[in-house]
């Protein structure tokens, strides 16, 4: 079995970032980048079923600028066969990302799509259902739990009220949440063999895809500030300030 | 300018994140008909159609829409999409499964998640965990969104009467398959539509500590939550979590204990009229949003502040 991860790189999760002042966009200045972490977990997913024996080959692939090889190293150091760059220095939007996959599908057939649920700089949380709708598979999204039964993928899913599993015919997409599993840490052997693993670069243009922006960022501002608050001594005060200051106890 | 709001339900009872969801679809200017679909829940549809501002509510009743597979539900949508200029679902779990779903099958973009409704193109979304507002516009025809439930009031029910109108729209796309259902039982308010909420963090340090925000949940009527680290250290289920990539609350009271205040925390609680937090670190981040900080041991606290209430 073939199992295709896409991924993406962002600003790295510990990073807490800010609007440019004249609100033009998001001030990613000299700011750490790293893979997605839920496209981590994605990757740790397939190398996971490729230890188990359920898969044969992995490949990891991502839509962006030249400098978008860094997490597709990151990709291969874990575990990932070989990667596919689709390089692009367009800022693509969920619907060209899902258009240009549906086009790596084709060409790689594989069995399987995991990838993350979000990417945690747009929080979009559309790419993979996109995938799936444009290829007429069935998707598992947010799923905690991953089995390969035969022809069939099944899946715990984590929705509001709890736990869901569904059953769905491969090839299909599956989309991870935080739990799904707890990826490992590169070793340097890995790191180092991952600089001979092969990365293949498309240039987007070649694939014919439709990316044209439908959205446009008229502007990008900072979240309404909380004024600060204070410290109190004891619980007294606590619940004294909750009845009569704030008056949301009663 | 027709919006179709698809209900979200569970074929027994309308949710009112169905409501707040048609508080932003009343914000777009036209007729707002609701599509409800499911297995054996006329009620919900009568429900649905009490709610204000409401002029029309699509029912479609089948065993197949019965636990919402996207793959299912997505086509139905598309079906009826015709007449409509926008389609909106709140940003629920059924909802951020099957919308981008449907965006796709109409080659359109899907605006994720909105807050704010600026006109009938232009909204506003939280990116970055919040920590940006975006102000988006979309060149679509028919704009496919998802809403952020917490930004919009619920608009009442039980004083409409809208029309309803049962469609024979079958769609079973045979290619995934619902096998069960884990879902939490509680007697306390739902997470996200809690008026006061009291979450736990990696301070509780186990599950059976959580019996000390039962205690202050029982008396305030709260809904209990928690952060990523105490779910993923398995003190409480999954359904538990608050934040980026949980839930969203804005209750009127927000309690963090033991909970440190990671940016992945505070963008799912940052909107919260009133925050509170208890921590024994002073130096703790959470500290900084909060109305009302308490540095202390939660293991002393919680049971003062659980006599005092």
């Amino acid at each position: 079995m073939k199992i295709l991860v896409p991924i993406k790189r962002v600003v790295d999760y510990n990073v807490k970032v800010r609007p440019k002042a004249d609100e033009s966009g998001v001030d990613l200045n000299n700011v750490k980048m790293a893979i997605n972490p839920f496209c981590e977990i994605a990757v740790e997913e397939a190398v996971r079923l490729k230890e188990a024996g359920s898969a044969t080959e992995i490949i990891a692939v991502t839509v962006g600028a030249e400098n978008a090889q860094e997490q597709l190293r990151t990709a291969l150091a874990l575990g990932a066969d070989r990667a596919i760059l689709v390089e692009t220095d367009l800022e693509v939007e969920p619907l060209g990302i899902s258009k240009v996959l549906k086009a790596i599908v084709e060409k790689e057939s594989p069995n399987l799509i995991v990838m993350g649920k979000q990417a945690i700089d747009g929080d979009n949380n559309q790419t993979g259902q996109m995938l799936a709708a444009l290829m007429n598979y069935p998707q598992a999204t947010f799923a905690s739990e991953l089995k390969i039964e035969g022809e069939k993928a099944v899946v715990t899913r984590e929705v509001d009220g709890g736990l869901q599993t569904i059953s769905i015919n491969l090839p299909a997409v599956v989309t991870s949440d935080l739990r799904l599993n707890e990826p490992r840490y590169a070793s340097l052997p890995n790191i180092m063999k991952a600089k001979q693993k092969p990365l293949e670069i498309i240039k987007s243009d070649d694939l014919g895809v439709d990316l044209n922006p439908r959205i446009s960022t008229l502007k990008v501002s900072p979240p309404p500030e909380r004024e600060a608050g204070i410290i109190v001594e004891s619980v007294d005060q606590l619940v004294e300030k909750l009845k009569n200051e704030a008056k949301v106890i009663s | 300018m027709t919006a179709l709001v698809i209900a979200e339900h569970d074929n027994n009872e309308l949710k009112v994140s169905t409501q707040n969801t048609i508080s932003a679809a009343s914000k777009l200017d036209g007729d707002i008909h609701v599509l409800v679909a499911g297995s054996e829940c006329n009620s919900v549809a009568e429900e649905a159609a009490t709610c204000e501002g409401v002029t029309k509510v699509l029912y479609v009743d089948s065993k197949e829409y019965e636990n919402f597979l996207a793959e299912n539900i997505a086509n139905l949508i598309k079906n009826v999409s015709d007449d409509y200029s926008s389609i909106l679902a709140p940003a629920t779990t059924n909802g951020k499964n099957y919308m981008p779903r449907v965006a796709a099958l109409l080659d359109v973009a899907q605006i994720s998640d909105i807050s704010s409704v600026e006109s009938e193109d232009t909204f506003q979304r939280p990116i970055y965990a919040g920590n940006c507002i975006a102000t988006v516009q979309s060149s679509d025809s028919k704009k496919v969104i998802t809403v952020r439930t917490t930004a919009f009031d619920a608009v009442a029910k039980g004083s409409n009467s809208a029309e309803i109108l049962k469609l024979e729209e079958v769609n079973d796309a045979g290619i995934s398959e619902f096998i069960k259902e884990e879902l939490a039982k509680s007697d306390r308010p739902e997470l996200t539509a809690a008026e006061v909420v009291i979450s736990g963090g990696r301070g509780m340090q186990n599950g059976d500590n959580f019996t000390l925000l039962e205690g202050i949940a029982d008396k305030l009527g709260a809904a209990i939550g928690a952060s990523r680290a105490a779910v993923d250290s398995g003190f409480v289920p999954n359904d538990y979590q608050v934040g980026q990539t949980g839930k969203i609350v804005a209750p009127n009271l927000y309690i963090a204990v033991g909970i440190s205040g990671a940016i992945q925390h505070l963008a799912g609680m940052k909107d919260s009229k009133v925050i509170v937090a208890i921590n024994k670190d002073e130096d703790a981040p959470i500290f900084q949003v909060a109305d009302y900080g308490l540095v202390a041991d939660l293991f002393t606290a919680l049971p003062e502040m659980e006599s005092k209430i």
